[in-house]
């Protein structure tokens, strides 16, 4: 699922503990001993399931996708090793490049919109007013909604001719779109459809960063004469960056991996302007049966993603200050 | 009054006005799919559009229980789920108490492969669990859906880890030391403990599960094996979508969690958002 830690610090407590209970067994130093065995064969045995499950479901996987991405199989006869040929495939296909810039696209705008809405929603929520838990759960609401569901009722909302918001727009006085059937404005109405689903989660995210900041640091700012907008610069956006840098992190490598939108409202259409590289992947893997090319895709994906990563965890020490 | 006092209230009221408009926009295209699933063809083609259904007409719900065995597509949905979050309430409660209170060799090092698994997403690992699934013969089965589960989720493992890690180290030291194995002091003391953990976690492995669109994609072909979540997206098909049937059928595959939503969205809140809040 959805998640990356800010920091994990193994606990301190750990080692200590272990021997503050050998200290009551300390006049039977063969106990402790066996003791001490016997605990990690617990351990191991407790950890077997996820062992299994890391062999068979991800390390292996993974290792093997690599493997098959250098080979051109069907399924219904052996794989041909074909050395690199769908990595060049790949890079002379324009639907790949197309998928790649879509996706980009996706990520480049809706990642940071739907930061900067949920911190402004978030910092506007962080006063206690009453009734703010409920508004909190609605906000959050459609981030447990059916993601298929939802972009039903989205396809429905931006329908050209009978759809609401073209009908809201009109009544004030503005152009109407044709949203999802126009290539130009197909990604947008995706973005804004996933910017509202997904805006819930980060309100909630912010606001247990918000509320992590002391209320006497803007106390004393304010008794200095620090007006409102000079203290959420100052003091609320320094301390919430490991906020924000976790919510970005987790955002793109969501939103990298868009697909149930496009899927649903448009296909990949039109005239392949939503397609995205999970949906190329897809199409690939379990509709074309290219499992090599599919692979071979999906490890592009990855190492994209890992290289985003990596940049952003190096960049992390240049504005992100952990108190 | 106060000028301070006024600027507060205008501040404050000026607050709710952005919220309120806000929360307005979340919630109202979900009145409209429930609007919309009242209606004809002909009201919703009607320009203007109706904001209410002319009458309470619950035809396309009783057409689209007629037409598809709605209640089999919410039942496959509900044990896929099920079964998923049993799994994984058992692989992870397990993994993370060792990680979090067992001492052994190799463990900050297994912490990190359970942190690194979190950035390996699913998509690049389809192809070849797909393989694998097929090789087992399970395809158009619920097991690749199912049986992963029980072998541990990255973020589980993790959000138990810190759950158990908060609990003191002395209430297992002093049942071992009363002749307890680690497995009962997980099974009689921590287990008992960890009833916000696990149901945040059950919580998420649920609706996770019962939203999930694309690995039943992969695996399911069948139209009487399918879950609600992928039963719902064959059912726009061709030309022109038929709305208010659509919208009906949207809103009987997300009724069962919002029931469980209203009744317990704090568990909703914070298992869904675990790990930004704790480090």
């Amino acid at each position: 699922m959805r998640s990356v830690p800010q920091s994990v610090v193994e606990p301190a407590s750990a080692q200590p503990e272990a021997r503050r209970a050998s200290d009551a067994v300390i006049a039977q130093p063969r106990r402790l001993m066996t003791y001490r065995a016997k605990e990690a064969a617990w351990a191991y045995l407790f950890l077997t399931p996820f062992f299994i499950g890391l062999v068979a479901f991800i390390v292996g996987p993974v290792v093997a996708a690599f493997a098959i991405s250098f080979t051109s199989w069907d399924l219904l006869s052996p794989p041909v090793w074909i050395g690199l040929d769908n990595y060049r495939e790949m890079a002379a296909d324009s639907l790949f490049w197309t998928a790649l810039g879509n996706t980009v696209y996706f990520t480049a705008v809706s990642v940071p919109l739907g930061l900067i809405l949920a911190l402004g929603l978030a910092t506007l929520m962080n006063n206690k007013l009453p009734g703010i838990d409920l508004l909190r759960a609605i906000y959050f609401f459609p981030v447990t909604a059916s993601i298929v569901a939802v972009s039903l009722l989205w396809a429905w909302m931006y329908t050209p001719n009978f759809g609401i918001i073209n009908y809201m727009l009109s009544q004030v006085g503005l152009p109407a779109p044709s949203w999802l059937v126009d290539p130009k404005t197909a990604m947008p109405s995706i973005i804004i459809m996933s910017v509202w689903r997904g805006l819930g989660f980060n309100i909630v995210v912010f606001l247990a960063g918000l509320q992590s900041i002391p209320r006497d640091l803007h106390e004393a700012a304010q008794l200095d004469g620090a007006g409102e907008w000079n203290r959420f610069r100052k003091i609320t956006l320094p301390l919430l960056t490991p906020t924000i840098f976790f919510a970005t992190v987790m955002g793109l490598i969501t939103s990298f991996q868009v697909f149930e939108q496009t899927y649903i409202m448009t296909q990949g259409g039109p005239g392949n302007a939503t397609l995205t590289i999970v949906y190329d992947i897809f199409q690939n893997g379990f509709t074309f049966l290219r499992m090599g090319y599919a692979s071979a895709m999906s490890f592009v994906l990855f190492a994209i993603l890992f290289v985003i990563t990596v940049i952003q965890v190096r960049l992390q020490t240049r504005w992100v200050h952990y108190a | 009054m106060h000028s301070a006092q006024t600027q507060r209230l205008t501040r404050h009221a000026l607050i709710y006005l952005v919220l309120i408009a806000g929360a307005a926009v979340m919630i109202m295209p979900f009145l409209w799919m429930i609007s919309t699933s009242f209606k004809d063809m002909g009201e919703v083609r009607a320009w203007p559009p109706t904001w209410l259904p002319q009458h309470l007409d619950l035809s396309n719900y009783h057409d689209i229980w007629q037409q598809y065995p709605m209640l089999l597509f919410l039942w496959n949905g509900f044990v896929i789920a099920s079964l998923t979050t049993l799994g994984t309430l058992i692989s992870c409660s397990l993994a993370g108490f060792a990680l979090a209170q067992l001492n052994f060799p190799g463990r900050s090092l297994l912490f990190l492969v359970v942190l690194s698994t979190l950035l390996l997403p699913y998509q690049v690992r389809m192809v070849p669990i797909f393989i694998e699934m097929s090789k087992l013969g399970w395809i158009d089965s619920f097991k690749p859906l199912i049986v992963p589960a029980f072998f541990g989720s990255a973020y589980g493992i993790f959000l138990m880890r810190q759950f158990f890690l908060g609990i003191p180290k002395e209430l297992k030291e002093a049942a071992i030391l009363d002749g307890a194995t680690p497995f009962g002091v997980f099974w009689n003391i921590f287990l008992p403990l960890s009833k916000p953990a696990l149901t945040a976690l059950g919580i998420v492995a649920f609706v996770t599960s019962w939203n999930d669109l694309l690995a039943p994609m992969i695996f399911i072909s069948t139209f009487e094996k399918m879950p609600i979540a992928l039963a719902l997206s064959f059912f726009k098909g061709q030309g022109e979508a038929l709305w208010p049937w659509l919208m009906a059928a949207s809103v009987i595959s997300m009724l069962p969690l919002v029931v469980a939503y209203l009744a317990a969205q704090r568990w909703f809140i914070e298992g869904m958002t675990f790990t930004g809040l704790k480090q």
